[in-house]
């Protein structure tokens, strides 16, 4: 059907006038802010949707802000730009922060101050939206301050427990330090070039040495907010302490901040990236040196400590909620490893394969880790108790959580019919053919995610029935809707994989890899 | 914290109002002089802290309810987004348009290139947001100083 | 070399800042320590929007009647403005949290609250 031309802008506009008419509106009710909560993040979803399917027929499109909407140079408004890959994250982030809300009705509801709760939620929202849709480099430095703002207060929002507040506290001053990064960054292109549209800078841009420095501070300053080994020492502690449907929530932020990594490698920096930097002869044999080759080399490295780091961690840990968090950094290495082999081996076709998988990887890790942050919360309130020292037996009581929790854990780990089976059986075709030791590394390490969380079912769900767990129940029913809806994506990406890859998937990939669209449609014409 | 001594008070309460008047300036010539919605919000909370100061925290939670306070705030916030949505609507269709330059309805003129006499009546809907978001601006600084100067109070009494 | 010595404190300042964030243990020096790089920060955003006669014909009209030609580019203006108010509300968080770990642990020193829960 027809779109209006100004939907990019209403997507992230209703979150923001939801997010200022809520303390107003919950003066009236509880239920009825609720329920207004649900309706604009509803209503936000379907204007996604719509945006999506014209998106990925249809190619880019663009909005100016505040004037008419034909681009002459200079370029001296601000411009939406949404391809393929930023429809994909958007759809992912509304996903997710719906099911969050549906969520919180009954898991939140013994707390007071619930109007800022949900207030927080909304500008969350807003805010990851805009960083996914943006075109302009100082733009995407506002959205990623006001998301970590937020999330921050969000994460602190548990204020009588004094661990709540100190893991807000981590998390706020690696986000203030990394968004302080990229504004200098930000700084150094601007000086240099005169521009901050994206397009307008991609146009322009020359390696020159201040470059680098930029490209060094962006890349470094996105992956410290992405969780990236080894600066990822608040991702424990922020995803294992906050209230479940905030976790679930901040895992959209963190894939918001990889996007960013994304955009700056491809598009920002794709004219640069196939570029010959220097020839060197390495015993004997030329070897030539390319941006692209150090970039992936760089990644791929990070990419696998990651995944090494983040099993082995999650293999000692007791509390539930911190050892999911560290499957999550695993999971994070996975899709950065993917990406990593496509950027390296760039114009190749395995290289093509492993960009698939890693954006294919993005959306079902998403799904996986929200759904079992979500089973961690329910037994959260039911029990009260989060150490698996003190848990047992819980199958007998809760049975509806327990089947959730074994599709999420087969789906983590990679089992047919899962999500994870499809996506990170491309990522091991493709890192195979580059360098074999990676495949096998990230082989290991599913099994080992296996091992983990079938320790965990059994220590958790299975065992004798402890006394003070008697009077336990099912949890709330708001609870199992928005758990049955994860899980329910989880069978269906398993078992239609080829429908979502050539449907949304490809899209996406098609289009990081086109920057030359990217830049003609602002600009017309190289 | 505890109210200062009677000389502080009375000069406090005169020079308030000469502060409020000369941040209400900075926020009302925005399109004009440098200044706009966020300096002359944060000239004006600082005269609003020195009330803070002079008087006491507890006198002033006493006078301000915090929650009439967050109605304020909400009420800058939707004016702002209100006039952004409102540009949807008349004009050239567009989000964030500049519907109110050249109509002669509040701010329309359209001021001559190069140097000229300063036009109270240009720009359009930007006057209009400077107040919107000077007062967001007011209130919420105001709100942030409040909260830490009461919640320290409070706790330093608790544990005595 | 004068028009350098601007970008010689903003390089000085980060590096302040850093410091003061990575090897001080009082949770107030680290808010101070974030308060410092982003006043570099800024500092550079305002540097780098000078320009000397050589930019005369590039800026707008309405500016072209300012004395020797020694101007100034708008934008970083409003860059910079936009940052020092991203600032403030960050360090207005921050400063909320300290004083909700203080009413928690009793004490200001990362270490010892590290220590706690680990």
């Amino acid at each position: 059907m027809n779109v209006p031309d100004y939907t990019p802008a209403l997507v992230v506009a209703i979150p923001l006038l939801g997010a200022f008419l809520t303390p107003l509106v919950s003066r009236i009710h509880d239920k009825v802010r609720n329920g207004f909560v649900i309706v604009v993040l509803a209503l936000n979803a379907f204007l996604i949707g719509l945006l999506a399917s014209d998106v990925f027929t249809n190619g880019i499109k663009t909005y100016v802000f505040g004037g008419a909407q034909d681009i002459t140079l200079p370029i001296v408004r601000i411009l939406f730009e949404v391809d393929g890959m930023s429809m994909f994250m958007a759809v992912i982030s509304a996903i997710l922060v719906l099911v969050a809300v549906i969520y919180s009705w009954a898991f939140m509801k013994e707390n007071t101050g619930l109007d800022k709760y949900y207030t927080l939620i909304l500008l969350m929202t807003a805010g990851m939206l805009g960083m996914e849709l943006t075109g302009d480099m100082f733009n995407f430095f506002v959205f990623l301050e006001i998301t970590s703002i937020s999330s921050c207060a969000l994460i602190a929002f548990w204020t009588h427990k004094g661990e709540s507040v100190d893991a807000g506290f981590k998390y706020i001053v690696i986000s203030a330090i990394a968004a302080l990064f990229v504004l200098f960054a930000v700084g150094l292109l601007y000086a240099q070039y005169d521009a901050l549209n994206i397009a307008m800078l991609a146009n322009v841009l020359e390696y020159t040495f201040l470059d680098k420095i930029a490209l060094v501070l962006l890349v470094v300053a996105l992956t410290m907010k992405a969780g990236i080994v080894p600066m990822h020492m608040w991702l424990p502690d922020a995803y294992g302490r906050a209230p479940s449907s905030v976790t679930v929530a901040l895992v959209g932020v963190t894939l918001a901040s990889l996007y960013g990594v994304f955009r700056v490698c491809f598009t920002l920096y794709g004219n640069v990236l196939s570029k010959i930097t220097k020839q060197i002869d390495f015993l004997g044999n030329p070897l030539t040196v390319t941006v692209n080759g150090t970039l992936g080399f760089v990644i791929i490295l990070l990419a696998i400590i990651t995944i090494l780091f983040g099993v082995i961690m999650a293999l000692r840990q007791i509390d539930f909620k911190r050892l999911i968090a560290f499957a999550a950094v695993a999971e994070l290495g996975y899709m950065f490893l993917g990406i990593g082999t496509g950027i390296a081996a760039m114009g190749t076709k395995h290289g093509m394969t492993a960009l698939t998988g890693g954006i294919f990887h993005i959306i079902n890790d998403a799904v996986d880790v929200g759904l079992l942050f979500l089973v961690a919360g329910a037994i959260y309130y039911a029990t009260k108790e989060l150490s698996l020292n003190h848990l047992g037996g819980l199958a007998r009581n809760m049975k509806y959580t327990s089947i959730f929790f074994i599709i999420g854990l087969l789906a983590v780990a990679g089992m047919p019919p899962m999500n994870g089976f499809a996506s990170k059986l491309i990522i091991y075709q493709s890192t195979y053919q580059l360098n074999p030791i990676l495949a096998i590394i990230a082989i290991l390490s599913s099994i080992l995610l296996l091992a983990v969380f079938v320790k965990v079912f059994y220590s958790a769900f299975m065992g004798p029935a402890l006394p003070k767990f008697k009077a336990v129940k099912e949890v709330p029913r708001s609870m199992l809707l928005a758990m049955g809806i994860f899980a329910a994506i989880i069978i269906v990406f398993g078992f239609f994989p080829q429908l979502i890859v050539e449907n949304i998937v490809q899209p996406a990939a098609n289009a990081l890899l086109g920057y030359t669209d990217y830049i003609t449609h602002v600009i017309g014409g190289i | 914290m505890s109210e200062m001594s009677k000389i502080v008070r009375t000069i406090t309460a005169i020079a308030f109002p000469f502060s409020m008047i000369y941040g209400l300036y900075i926020i009302a010539h925005g399109h004009l002089t440098p200044g706009g919605g966020f300096q002359g919000g944060a000239v004006v909370a600082s005269a609003c802290a020195m009330i803070l100061v002079a008087f006491g925290s507890k006198w002033t939670v006493t006078k301000i309810k915090e929650k009439n306070l967050s109605v304020l705030e909400s009420l800058g916030a939707l004016g702002f987004i209100g006039l952004a949505f409102l540009g949807l609507v008349f004009g050239i269709h567009i989000f964030f348009n500049n519907f109110l330059v050249g109509s002669e309805f509040l701010f329309g003129h359209i001021p001559a290139l190069g140097s000229s006499l300063a036009d109270i009546n240009t720009g359009g809907v930007l006057p209009l947001m400077n107040f919107a978001v000077g007062l967001k601006v007011i209130v919420g600084l105001f709100v942030i100083v409040l909260v830490m100067a009461y919640a320290t109070t409070s706790f330093a009494e608790g544990k005595k | 070399m004068i028009f350098n010595i601007p970008f010689i404190a903003v390089i000085a300042l980060i590096l302040i800042g850093l410091y003061a964030v990575v090897f001080k243990r009082n949770l107030i020096k680290m808010v101070i320590g974030i308060t410092l790089i982003g006043s570099g920060v800024n500092l550079f955003l305002i540097t780098l929007g000078y320009r000397g006669d050589s930019a005369a014909p590039t800026i707008a009209p309405i500016y072209t009647s300012s004395p020797g030609g020694i101007m100034s580019l708008p934008v970083p203006q409003a860059l910079t403005l936009t940052a020092i108010v991203i600032g403030v509300a960050v360090l207005a968080l921050m400063l909320s949290l300290v004083v909700h770990i203080y009413r928690h642990y009793g004490t200001l020193d990362v270490k010892k609250i590290r220590r706690g829960e680990e």
